[in-house]
């Protein structure tokens, strides 16, 4: 959307009380803090409205005005409170420079359409602030986890070290406890040994039954795919209770065979959604010229259809994975002690003794999350490419 | 399926065995013929049943897999959920004389039936299967389990009564000695003999021998049940075992009705003689009574009355304490205020899947309306931020709620430096229905935002510039031109929200504490805590009916096959 709009410089009764209102607000935080609301809003608005008068009208340099207003804030931020408060200081500086700027000279306006009224281009700016918001919402547990983790202390918040960035406020100790305490390191052992077999199982079954699903006839195609796809949709409690039932009558309860199947069970249905989505775009007539060149069946599909569908393969082999690593409820009621997982170890952690190592594991399988999140987005992209390649 | 016709209205352009199939049947001249001179049509049928059952083929071992591995544990589950043979397989006797009794009289069952009970409880109690029946019945009725716990115990003593004058009117009857040559089949004592204990050979199960079993048929009825139990349950040797103190009572029985024990022969005969003689004398047992001396219970109108609704094989017993119900004399009943439980609980969990679904729609709808209208590169950018937490394993995510929502957390620490809450108010953020639903929300967010953004993706921007041009304000062209586009959207998030949240378990478990839990949390708590699984299946049959039933509607709404992940 490059809807230029020509834009002017505004004038100073305009960018300056805006400036001004948004300093009243961050004059709010800071006089909270510091137990004066009220001398907070008044002095944050008289003093970032000098600043955006002064900057704009007598400093005029855009550059040297921003990075002065933070470098200045900074040190101020620095005397009220150490690093952590400089750094904070800093953040308002460049803020409020950038926003002098960016209003007086006209920019916000660039990118909207020329015909939005003013309390239109209000609203457009309002509601991408909500959806920062929103978005931050998202991603903080996320990011706040990081941080604790390397916490020197037992304790889940930040105490005053980390904030003041005192490198004795951090230590590794809770990845050092994670990589030499056995309980845990048992529990990834577990996992390590479910979460594949799981996956093969699923990843084989499901292969071969969404290439039958995606063929021109099938009977009772619906009824079939609900079946398939009933895994996902029960709720997991139901599941584990049921399969802690049947599987304890077959004597299946409480073995390493037991969770893997159940596993794959729940890995089951991404399987089939990911790979018959990858098969609705194959073009059969590419079998049938192998066919036709003298390549026999199992030839044909190792050769030709394999290598097309390999990226819905995988990236279903990876949801069926993350679901059987992450999953709990079943491997709860269908595993006995033996097969303690990791996200079982985690549970128990919070629910009993609850100890920091939780949140270096927390970081440690977010990193691996990560790693997979990228793959399969990789692999999405390869297999449009790959698509997009063969005669429609 | 093998039907000849082809199957259905037909997507597939080209040279399928159904399209030519059809050009088949319009051709009105006569019968074309393949290669091989056999008629067109018969050669494209075999053909297209080659290509079902192929297909079917390639499906069949995963349907097996998933029908092994997961249908038939949910179907053991539901079964569970009315099943109830403990009660006629422990007390086989007393369930068949409660037939005739009439709860109803006001008058506990007739001394006869006692008998029955006295023989069930002493069998159940030395196979130890009467604490189990007890724990059984007592979530109908509290104060049952403790009732069968003292009389598995008291029934030894009325034993005791017939055996100790036996034993003391002749030290014959003592012995297991005595009683295997009595009892037994001359070819059995034979076997006996020649069993060497520890070769680690089977046991030779023992034969009654039928003289004493047509005399005799209560004693031999009930050796045969001590022998069975001797031999391969405890798996004794019988011929050192002395009998159950119950087979005395069968005998007494068996004598003082008049058996015919001249015309018996062998060992022990003459004894049986004797003591044939000397019973008329026995100090008698009224079962009932002495089963009213283990416990006044036995003679309470309410304990039969609970043990006669619950001998069925299948109950509905257990669905009517799912929805707070429970069986009484005439019928479904609705339990004592202070004991309702249940529903409380399924109307709380609806109303806290809904407002978590509220809230995803509330906070799904922008942000999903910004991926679908920024530019790609900045969408994908964005996505990301959705995607990463989707990913992200779940117990991370409710890890990461409760280290902020905690009193000493992330959060309250901010707002007490802000200034916002004094520091000794801190606000209860977690162990409730806040933290729940605030922790519940952000793990479903993305649940929300993918089905949105994939509906508003499809609508083109241009109608509501049209709508504007046309002179509608802000609102009106959002809330009539945008906003009825984006509902199916709303649907398939919201069914796809609420279906997930209504069975959520570990969040709840976590961040819930007492009020905040949901009913999957109670259906995990009867498996593993109560014990009671009739209960948790019926809780859990009750909830999947309903999930199922969002879900046929999801299937209507958005359909199976449009179930996207991820992007």
């Amino acid at each position: 959307m490059v809807a230029l709009t020509p834009i002017s410089r505004t004038p100073v009764s305009f960018y300056v009380p805006v400036v001004a209102a948004a300093g009243a607000f961050a004059g709010l935080l800071v006089g909270t803090a510091q137990g004066s609301s009220l001398l907070g809003i008044i002095l944050g608005a008289a003093l970032m409205a000098a600043v955006a008068y002064v900057l704009t009208q007598i400093i005029k340099e855009e550059k040297a005005g921003i990075w002065g207003l933070t470098a200045l804030l900074a040190v101020a931020g620095f005397l009220m409170g150490g690093i952590a408060a400089a750094l904070i200081g800093a953040a308002f500086g460049w803020f409020f420079g950038w926003f002098s700027f960016w209003l007086y000279e006209g920019r916000y306006r660039a990118k909207v359409a020329p015909y939005l009224t003013p309390r239109q281009v209000l609203w457009h700016f309002t509601f991408r602030v909500i959806c920062g918001a929103i978005l931050v919402f998202l991603i903080t547990p996320i990011l706040v986890v990081m941080p604790l983790s390397f916490n020197a202390e037992d304790f889940f918040t930040f105490t005053p070290e980390m904030l003041r960035f005192d490198p004795a406020g951090y230590s590794m100790k809770h990845y050092e406890d994670f990589f030499t305490n056995s309980d845990w390191q048992g529990a990834l052992k577990n996992s390590i040994r479910i979460a594949p077999a799981a996956t093969l199982l699923s990843v084989g079954f499901g292969t071969l039954a969404a290439i039958g699903l995606s063929q021109p006839h099938v009977p009772f195609r619906r009824a079939i795919m609900a079946i398939l796809i009933s895994p996902m949709i029960v709720p997991l409690i139901i599941s584990a209770a049921g399969m802690y039932f049947f599987y304890s009558r077959i004597g299946l309860q409480g073995t390493y065979a037991g969770v893997v199947l159940a596993h794959a069970a729940l890995g089951i249905p991404f399987v089939i959604i990911t790979v018959t989505a990858t098969l609705v775009g194959f073009d059969n007539s590419l079998t049938r010229a192998a066919a036709n060149m003298g390549a026999n069946p199992v030839t044909t599909f190792f050769r030709v259809q394999m290598p097309l569908i390999l990226p819905g393969v995988i990236s279903g082999g990876l949801f069926a994975f993350i679901t059987s690593f992450d999953e709990v409820v079943v491997v709860l009621f269908v595993g006995s002690a033996g097969q303690k997982t990791l996200p079982w170890q985690m549970f128990t952690g919070l629910r009993e003794q609850i100890s920091p190592t939780i949140l270096a594991v927390a970081t440690i399988l977010v990193i691996v999350s990560i790693a997979l999140l990228t793959v399969v987005e990789l692999l999405r992209r390869r297999s449009e490419r790959l698509r997009g390649m063969s005669p429609s | 399926m093998s039907d000849n016709t082809a199957t259905g209205p037909d997507q597939f352009t080209g040279a399928t065995p159904d399209n030519a199939l059809r050009a088949a049947d319009n051709a009105d001249h006569g019968p074309m013929l393949a290669a091989d001179g056999t008629p067109l049509k018969k050669s494209l049928n075999r053909a297209l049943r080659r290509q079902k059952l192929r297909a079917l083929m390639l499906i069949a071992p995963l349907l097996v897999f998933i029908l092994v591995a997961f249908i038939a544990p949910i179907a053991d589950m539901l079964f569970r959920s009315v099943e109830n043979q403990i009660v006629a397989d422990t007390l086989p006797r007393t369930t068949d004389g409660l037939a005739a009794w009439d709860s109803t009289s006001g008058e506990i069952p007739p001394p006869e039936l006692f008998e029955g009970l006295y023989k069930d409880i002493f069998i159940a109690s030395e196979r130890k299967l009467h604490t189990r029946l007890g724990s059984r019945l007592n979530y109908e009725l509290t104060g049952v389990s403790s009732l069968f716990r003292k009389s598995g115990r008291g029934v030894e003593d009325i034993g005791e009564v017939y055996q100790d004058q036996f034993e003391d009117f002749n030290e014959f009857w003592k012995d297991a000695e005595n009683w295997n040559p009595l009892m037994g089949s001359a070819e059995w004592l034979e076997d006996m003999a020649g069993w060497d204990e520890k070769s680690g050979d089977r046991q030779p199960a023992f034969e009654i021998r039928d003289e004493v079993a047509s005399v005799l048929p209560e004693t031999a009825a009930m050796y045969e049940t001590f022998a069975e139990f001797v031999q391969f349950e405890d798996e004794d040797n019988l011929l050192k075992e002395d009998p159950w103190a119950i087979v005395y009572s069968a005998l007494y029985a068996d004598l003082s009705a008049g058996a015919d024990v001249a015309s018996l022969s062998g060992p022990g005969s003459a004894e049986l003689q004797e003591a044939a003689v000397a019973v008329a004398d026995f100090e008698t047992v009224d079962y009932s009574a002495a089963f009213e001396e283990i416990d006044k219970d036995w003679h309470s109108i309410e304990v039969w009355q609970t043990i006669q609704t619950y001998s069925p094989a299948y109950t509905s017993g257990y669905f009517l304490n799912a929805v707070d119900m429970k069986k009484g004399p005439d019928g479904p009943e609705m339990r004592p205020e202070n004991e309702r439980l249940y529903i409380k609980l399924f109307i709380r969990t609806m109303i806290m899947s809904l407002v978590i679904t509220g809230s995803c729609i509330l906070l799904g709808y922008p942000v999903a309306w910004i991926l679908a209208n920024l530019p790609a590169r900045t969408a994908n950018l964005l996505m990301i931020l959705v995607l990463l937490p989707f990913w992200t394993s779940l117990l991370v995510r409710t890890s990461a709620w409760k280290v902020m929502l905690q009193q000493q957390g992330v959060i309250n620490d901010t707002l007490v430096w802000l200034g916002v809450v004094a520091d000794d108010s801190r606000l209860a953020l977690i162990n409730n229905q806040t933290g729940t639903i605030i922790a519940m929300t952000h793990i479903l967010l993305p649940f929300m935002i993918l089905p949105l953004y994939s509906v508003m993706k499809t609508i083109p921007p241009t109608y509501l510039r049209a709508a504007k041009s046309l002179g509608a304000t802000d609102w009106t062209a959002f809330w009539r031109v945008y906003f009825p586009q984006s509902v199916p959207g709303i649907g398939a998030g919201s069914i796809l929200v609420f279906i997930l949240a209504i069975g959520y378990y570990i969040t709840p478990e976590l961040v819930g504490g007492t009020t905040g839990t949901f009913i999957s949390n109670r259906i995990a708590y009867h498996i593993s805590s109560s014990l009671n699984w009739g209960l948790a299946a019926a809780l859990g049959a009750i909830l999947l009916a309903v999930v199922l039933g969002l879900y046929w509607a999801y299937d209507k709404i958005v359909g199976i096959d449009n179930v996207k992940l991820g992007g």
